[in-house]
């Protein structure tokens, strides 16, 4: 048990955790055992059924409708935050937990609030949210205790201002996207379907029809080139849906159905799924329950559908949409937890993986990179969180030489499962905690303030609510209190090129950006350059001493696996081949463990301790590792190779 | 395996695990039976922790009644006291384990499994026991191994910030995927009394600090006839004797078996929460990879020590089972 001293200084804590699930659910149990007794959650989710395998506060009873069917729900939603807390009361009743079920970027949650707390421990599962948290860390001076898991895998950091880096002083791998010709008329792996199938045609079919979208570049040239796209994709009046279904299916994959369809059954498709229609399966079935595979007996989402039933699939999830799903064209966005969706995608994604040889996958496989699932097991979480617990009581009894980074390994070295490393000194040249400053490459005639405000202050610095200054003048703020002409002017200032701007942005130009809630602010330099490349640098726009992990080539055109907010992990593509295998694609989960001063260029995409470790640790080390001489030299077993390899550039 | 599919329920809620080990993997946990007996904290993450997996039973052993003392790091009693009142321990944590997974059966077996025959833990794919005597470990240990079917035996013990871990899988063959191919893999265990029998001087240089020290109380406790976990650092001085001698015999220098470290296990005698969660995590994914086939398990101890934070596998076999 912890001693005396570590005891008070737990009764004494208040902490607060910022996400209540996979890792929330463990980290809470354990603190709540381990003696805390005043703690704080952060959580905006609600529970779902796929939750249970590991979050083990929550039951069958918790779980709601799911957020797809958030619409015509009528069980009741229930926030993780809320349950895990009731449960935990259960085996303590006179512990203190306040739950918060909301967004963590809030402005309620802002220094002031995360000023209260000693410690503050991240259970997300988002990029965007852990460098909120991170900034705001650092403005309040709390240590923070960061961690992330994936399957067999996991890490905890502890950061503290000033000591130690801050999470963003090493890069962290962006979201995987692919150049838009490789969507449109070059696929060669199995996601470059299902991107083409959920960003472009589900999107085209079912979602806001005033998006743009390449779906019009067509793989095979013969279609008439006179025909609108517009026309194409329309139902048109009277068209009976079956036959709108074939006229799609005709047009996107470039082949007559009929074709497809008769190479396997004698039977005539249609006919025999009407009678099935006819039969019970319709009835009193809700809107939201409708699936394509039910109403075709396909049971098993585990098996691979060959041609004729991905077609009709395919068919079968379009007509159920236009049936009973009607009102919902028009505003779809493809959620994993939407079956009809799931259905839809991958059935299109396998028709044409089978156009160009790709191997087709099941609806199970589909979802999981469609949806960027991470995969996850209790297991793992429960290291992690008596991980993060141990570091948690070393930063209250400010135990300043013993913190430590730890990763937890699905396969041993050296021996060692758990592997502890010393946590480096901040990056000198981080732009977060170090406020070093940055540059922008950008056409100042042509590229307009707003493209620079979505792009590089939201997308790519992680602001929420900019303020732009280029010296004393003001070009651009968010706020609630803005004077009328104020916004005006900024509304204006969006529309203009940065070279027509009121205080004008020119080569040399120096700019100044904060974001008033975490606290941050940054300089970036600005540099002017003719001319871009449009399929390497499609934002027109270049930012660098910005640090982040090098782009691989097929890293370009925004068109890929979006990484939505309430997302897990970006990219969760599985490596062609390895249907079951144990280590998947993580990102910023592990990451790469080398020296403290990398150049950029070393870094990379590693999700694994870096295979040319042993010198990079060795040198540039800030302190002697607490750990035997034998364990600095680190043997990575074969599969961390063959991985590590498959992602240099 | 034989063709049986997993249930729509099934794939539903093990959804995010199937991702990591397979849709055959998830079909074998299911039809797996596991014995547990000494329900102390880590044994009740553990316990947690495969029944979220989805294993077909967890029979739970351990008759004392649940007092005060019980419940610090054991989150599946919850402190009512109409909740505990009069039952054993096993049955109190039966009730709650069976809330996490409705799908697992989970039970209550009474009386002294070193007195039950080979025949009883016949019916079990692992057995895993905890705070039990040295003499205990070895006759469970003994009766797994006399079953023609393989029956994967476990051990674990915390003790305060460290923690050990043994498996004894006996003669466990496995297949893995390597790039492209798949290799065939064999793994011969040594038994508990096989492995602690092994002689010091025998063993790698730099062996854990902490199996020696784990030794040394447990054979205190077996020479004094203690309970399990009921040295303390009142018996300081004994233990440091005995560390002498048991040092002697096999020629290892004391220093191998630092003051500080037996100081520690002594002092901190009870379970510290965040270890239990370690150990009882890692002992769920080894038990989760011997029975559902995938993965490399370890050979064959674990220790953890929250000092250092190193979590490190020591293999402690003789020659002929020497990796």
């Amino acid at each position: 048990m912890a001693s005396q001293e570590q005891l008070s200084a737990i009764k004494r804590a208040k902490v607060l955790m910022v996400g209540a699930g996979g890792i929330g659910c463990e980290l809470l149990k354990t603190l709540a055992l381990s003696g805390f007794q005043d703690i704080h959650i952060i959580d905006m989710d609600t529970i779902e059924v796929s939750n249970l395998n590991r979050q083990f506060l929550f039951r069958q009873s918790h779980v709601g409708q799911s957020k797809a069917k958030a619409s015509t729900f009528t069980g009741i939603l229930q926030a993780f935050s809320l349950v895990a807390r009731d449960a935990v009361l259960r085996f303590r009743p006179n512990i203190s937990i306040t739950p918060y079920h909301a967004n963590v970027k809030e402005s309620r949650f802002n220094v002031d609030f995360f000023k209260e707390f000693d410690v503050v421990l991240n259970g997300l599962d988002n990029l965007d949210a852990r460098r909120h948290v991170n900034r705001l860390c650092l403005a309040a001076d709390i240590p923070l205790v960061e961690s992330g898991t994936t399957g067999f895998l996991g890490q905890v950091t502890v950061h503290l201002k000033g000591k130690t880096e801050c999470y963003e002083c090493q890069p962290k791998p962006a979201p995987k996207t692919y150049p838009v010709c490789t969507i449109t008329s070059t696929p060669s792996k199995f996601v470059h379907c299902i991107v083409w199938a959920k960003d472009l045609l589900f999107a085209k079919l079912f979602g806001d029809k005033n998006q743009e979208n390449d779906l019009n570049v067509r793989s095979s040239d013969t279609a008439n080139s006179s025909e609108h796209s517009e026309d194409v994709f329309e139902c048109r009046k009277d068209e009976d849906i079956e036959r709108y279904g074939r006229r799609i299916y005709d047009h996107v994959f470039g082949h007559n159905i009929e074709v497809a369809l008769s190479n396997e059954e004698t039977k005539d498709v249609l006919p025999e799924k009407q009678t099935k229609e006819n039969g019970n399966k319709e009835k009193g079935c809700a809107a939201d329950d409708v699936s394509a595979m039910v109403s075709l007996s396909l049971k098993n989402p585990q098996d691979i559908w060959n041609l004729v039933e991905n077609s009709r699939v395919f068919l079968e999830a379009l007509r159920l949409f236009f049936l009973k799903r009607e009102k919902d064209i028009g505003n779809l966005t493809f959620d994993k937890d939407d079956q009809l969706a799931v259905e839809f995608v991958t059935a299109a994604a396998n028709i044409r993986a089978s156009s160009f040889g790709i191997p087709l996958h099941s609806l199970f496989e589909a979802k999981g990179i469609a949806g960027n699932i991470v995969h996850a097991v209790a297991t793992t979480n429960a290291i992690i969180a008596g991980l993060i617990v141990i570091e948690a009581i070393k930063v209250l009894q400010k135990d300043n030489n013993n913190y430590r980074m730890t990763y937890c390994l699905e396969h041993p070295s050296r021996k060692l499962l758990l592997m502890p490393v010393e946590p480096y000194e901040p990056n000198r040249s981080c732009y977060v905690c170090s406020e070093t400053p940055v540059s922008l490459e950008v056409n100042t005639q042509r590229s307009k303030l707003r493209d620079f405000v979505e792009k590089i202050i939201k997308a790519k610095l992680g602001m929420n609510f900019p303020l732009i200054m280029q010296g004393a003048s003001i070009l651009y703020e968010v706020g609630e209190d803005l004077e009328e002409d104020m916004v005006a002017i900024y509304a204006a200032n969006l529309e203009k090129a940065l070279s027509e701007l009121p205080s004008p942005v020119t080569c040399g130009s120096v700019l100044t950006v904060e974001d008033l809630q975490q606290e941050f602010s940054c300089s970036i330099n600005i540099k002017h350059r003719e001319e871009f490349d449009e399929e390497k640098e499609p934002d027109g726009m270049l930012l660098s001493g910005w640090v982040e992990a090098p782009v691989d080539k097929d890293n370009n055109k925004p068109i890929g696996n979006d990484e939505s907010t309430s997302n897990a992990l970006p990219s969760g593509e599985t490596l062609e081949g390895e249907k079951d295998d144990e280590i998947q694609e993580t990102s910023e989960v592990v990451e790469a463990f080398t020296g403290k001063k990398r150049k950029l260029s070393e870094v990379s995409e590693v999700t694994a301790p870096d295979p040319s470790g042993p010198s990079s640790i060795n040198q540039n080390k800030p302190k002697k590792l607490d750990i035997d001489d034998e364990a600095d030299e680190l043997i990575i077993s074969d599969d961390w190779e063959s991985l590590t390899k498959k992602k240099k550039l | 395996m034989d063709g049986e599919e997993l249930t729509e329920q099934e794939t539903a809620l093990y959804d995010r695990q199937i991702r990591v080990w397979g849709a055959d993997a998830q079909r074998r946990l299911s039809k797996s039976h596991i014995l547990v007996c000494g329900l102390k904290g880590t044994v009740a993450e553990f316990c947690k922790n495969i029944v979220l997996a989805g294993v077909g039973s967890v029979t739970l052993v351990d008759d004392r009644v649940v007092t005060d003392e019980s419940l610090p790091a054991n989150f599946l009693i919850l402190p009512h006291e109409n909740h505990y009142n009069g039952k054993t321990l096993a049955e109190v944590c039966c009730d709650s384990l069976k809330e996490f997974n409705p799908m697992v059966h989970v039970a209550v077996e009474t009386g002294d499994i070193s007195t039950f025959g080979v025949e009883f833990f016949e019916k079990f794919d692992a057995v895993i026991i905890s705070c039990c005597s040295l003499g205990k470990k070895k006759l469970i240990n003994q009766k797994c191994r006399k079953l023609s079917k393989r029956v994967a035996f476990y051990t674990v013990e915390c003790r305060g910030s460290c923690g050990e871990m043994f498996v004894d899988l006996q003669d466990y063959k496995y297949s893995k995927k390597k790039l492209e191919e798949t290799i065939e893999c064999q793994i011969e265990y040594p038994s508990f009394e096989e492995a602690i029998s092994v002689p010091w001087r025998a063993l790698p240089r730099r062996v854990s600090k902490l199996y020696f020290a784990m030794r040394v109380i447990e054979q205190f406790e077996d020479v004094e006839g203690r309970n399990p976990g009921e040295t303390s650092i009142a018996d300081r001085l004994g233990v440091l004797k005995l560390r002498k001698e048991l040092c002697e015999t096999n020629s290892l220098d004391e220093s191998q078996i630092p003051d500080a470290l037996l100081e520690r296990l002594l002092t901190d005698t009870r379970e510290f929460p965040p270890v239990c969660a370690i150990i009882g995590g890692i002992l769920g994914q080894e038990v989760i990879k011997a029975i559902s086939g995938k993965g490399d398990p370890l050979k064959n101890f674990f220790f953890f020590d929250a000092m250092d934070g190193k979590g490190l596998i020591e293999d402690i076999s003789g020659p002929s089972t020497r990796s």
